[in-house]
């Protein structure tokens, strides 16, 4: 494909609806809907400046402890489990239950046990984002391939080598998966831990913006959320790319022949 | 389908110890409060909450909730399957539209369905509508990208076999496209199915439509914590349902699909 082209299919729908929208909202004087430029200008006008260090920053800060904490301890508790066969056994009906919990109901309980404070916030991000991660490490360690695995016995190869050599690697695509939906469910929990119980953070702001009639203000956290999503996706892309390149190259390869 | 056969034992043992591992739970959930490790104001002991949750499973109001929160799952998550099967037939069938929908899709679908919250409460105020808009939001996208993930994967051969003996587009859909996209499909479908779930309880909870949630937020502002615990646990169980009914309806419908029967060693 000729690099034209390319471009023309990348930003080609994405015009064309902008356009769209601004034909449509040319004359209408409808309270809801907001027009495209004016959208953009106070787009910058709330989020840019002194809201971007106090409701912003403070949300991004939390949502990435939360995320970091609950893929670290995922990852780290799912090798432990998926590892050992009897505390596979013994824990999984019980993590299945924990993971069916819908993670949003948790945020009023987490409220009373910890107070309504940043490490409860981070608590909530924490206690709804580590179930993908755990459960796909878990089912990872379990279904690593027999053959590697008798191989690395009969090497010697055991503990920490075994570990970071063999299972890692081995699961490494199970845990992307995870964290792919975990990254989803932190963001919904961030908007959500402050839409519940906070007196600052983006949640909130928006809200807040709602419950003033502030209409354009309103869809322009919309958008400001929307953005973070998209960043947290490119992010997770970038990342994925780098760390699992050996494995897209492997399933091209057995894909062609 | 044939069940393989194995030794009851190591079975019969796995099953014995996560029994172990739940009573394991409630024991410590119980000991917690007792020994004033974390004041029974804030964690009640869980004999406390099994017993109230007891009781819920008698009340009428209660199962007006569930029946409430349940009719906004099922609603959003039909609406939402529809539109995406829909949308991802028309889309996947055209390598033009395939491409030109690429940075569109990839740029709504991580749009968090929280952030609509605002907008639903602005149009619909707390009716079901608000609790449906963020459902189906949600819903969509899952089953959408599973859909299209699935249409690339048709086998090209395949399709143009189906081409050359003179099928046409319906046909081809019907008869290439959607068997090779059906697993893929129903992946979507089962992941939507608890996203529907977390979102509907999330706009119960958030905006006060009439649900579970509601009912959450109410008992924990009401100060009935162990009946907030008790919702809190029914929750979780009607998502172990929802999660046990969409293994079992993709285990029904995929039935013939070599992933399913087992005879292929993987």
């Amino acid at each position: 494909m000729s690099p034209l082209k390319r471009v023309a299919y990348f930003f080609g729908l994405p015009i064309v609806l902008i356009v769209l929208w601004w034909a449509l909202s040319f004359g209408s004087t409808n309270f809801f809907v907001p027009k495209p430029f004016e959208l953009a200008q106070t787009l910058w006008t709330t989020w840019i400046g002194e809201r971007f260090f106090e409701d912003v920053l403070p949300s991004l800060g939390r949502l990435a402890v939360g995320l970091l904490f609950a893929i670290g301890l995922g990852i780290v508790l799912g090798l432990l489990i998926g590892s050992t066969r009897w505390l596979r056994n013994l824990l999984e009906p019980m993590l299945e239950f924990f993971r069916a919990i819908p993670p949003p109901v948790l945020v009023p309980l987490l409220m009373l046990l910890i107070g309504v404070n940043d490490s409860m916030k981070v608590a909530v991000i924490i206690s709804g984002a580590i179930w993908p991660v755990l459960l796909n490490t878990v089912e990872g360690v379990r279904a690593v391939d027999s053959v590697l695995n008798d191989s690395c016995r009969s090497y010697g190869i055991r503990g920490f080598a075994r570990i970071r050599y063999f299972v890692l690697p081995a699961v490494t695509p199970q845990i992307m998966a995870g964290v792919r939906q975990s990254l989803s469910i932190g963001l919904i929990l961030m908007v959500i831990s402050e839409m519940f119980a906070s007196s600052s953070g983006l949640g909130f702001t928006i809200v807040q913006f709602q419950r003033n009639f502030a209409i354009p203000e309103m869809w322009s956290g919309i958008v400001v959320l929307g953005l973070i999503g998209l960043g947290l996706a490119l992010i997770f892309q970038f990342v994925e790319r780098r760390v699992l390149h050996w494995y897209h190259g492997l399933k091209e390869i057995t894909h062609d022949s | 389908m044939k069940k393989q056969r194995s030794p009851a034992g190591p079975r019969a043992k796995a099953l014995g110890l996560g029994i172990g591992g739940i009573v394991l739970f409630f024991l410590i959930w119980e000991a917690t409060p007792r020994l004033g490790l974390v004041s029974d104001r804030y964690l009640p002991p869980a004999s406390e909450v099994l017993v109230r949750l007891a009781q819920y499973f008698t009340e009428a109001a209660f199962w007006k909730d569930v029946a409430d929160t349940m009719t906004s799952w099922a609603l959003g998550l039909a609406i939402a399957t529809v539109a995406a099967i829909v949308v991802g037939l028309i889309i996947g069938s055209s390598r033009f539209l395939r491409r030109a929908t690429h940075t569109t899709i990839e740029f709504l679908r991580p749009i968090p369905s929280v952030a609509l919250i605002p907008l639903a409460v602005l149009i619909f105020g707390t009716s079901i509508e608000s609790t449906l808009l963020l459902v189906v939001y949600a819903s969509f996208w899952q089953v959408l990208l599973q859909l299209l993930y699935g249409i690339a994967d048709v086998d090209a051969v395949a399709n143009d076999t189906a081409k050359s003996y003179g099928l046409g587009r319906l046909a081809r859909v019907r008869y290439v496209i959607w068997p090779t996209a059906l697993p893929y499909l129903m992946t979507g479908l089962r992941l939507a199915a608890a996203v529907a779930l977390i979102l509907a309880i999330t706009a119960e909870l958030i905006i006060g439509t009439p649900g579970l949630g509601k009912q959450i937020a109410l008992t924990q502002s009401g100060g009935a914590i162990s009946s907030m615990y008790a919702l809190v646990l029914a929750t979780g169980l009607i998502g172990v349902l929802i999660n046990l009914a969409a293994r079992i309806i993709e285990k029904r419908v995929l039935s013939w699909h070599p992933s399913v029967r087992g005879e292929v060693v993987l």
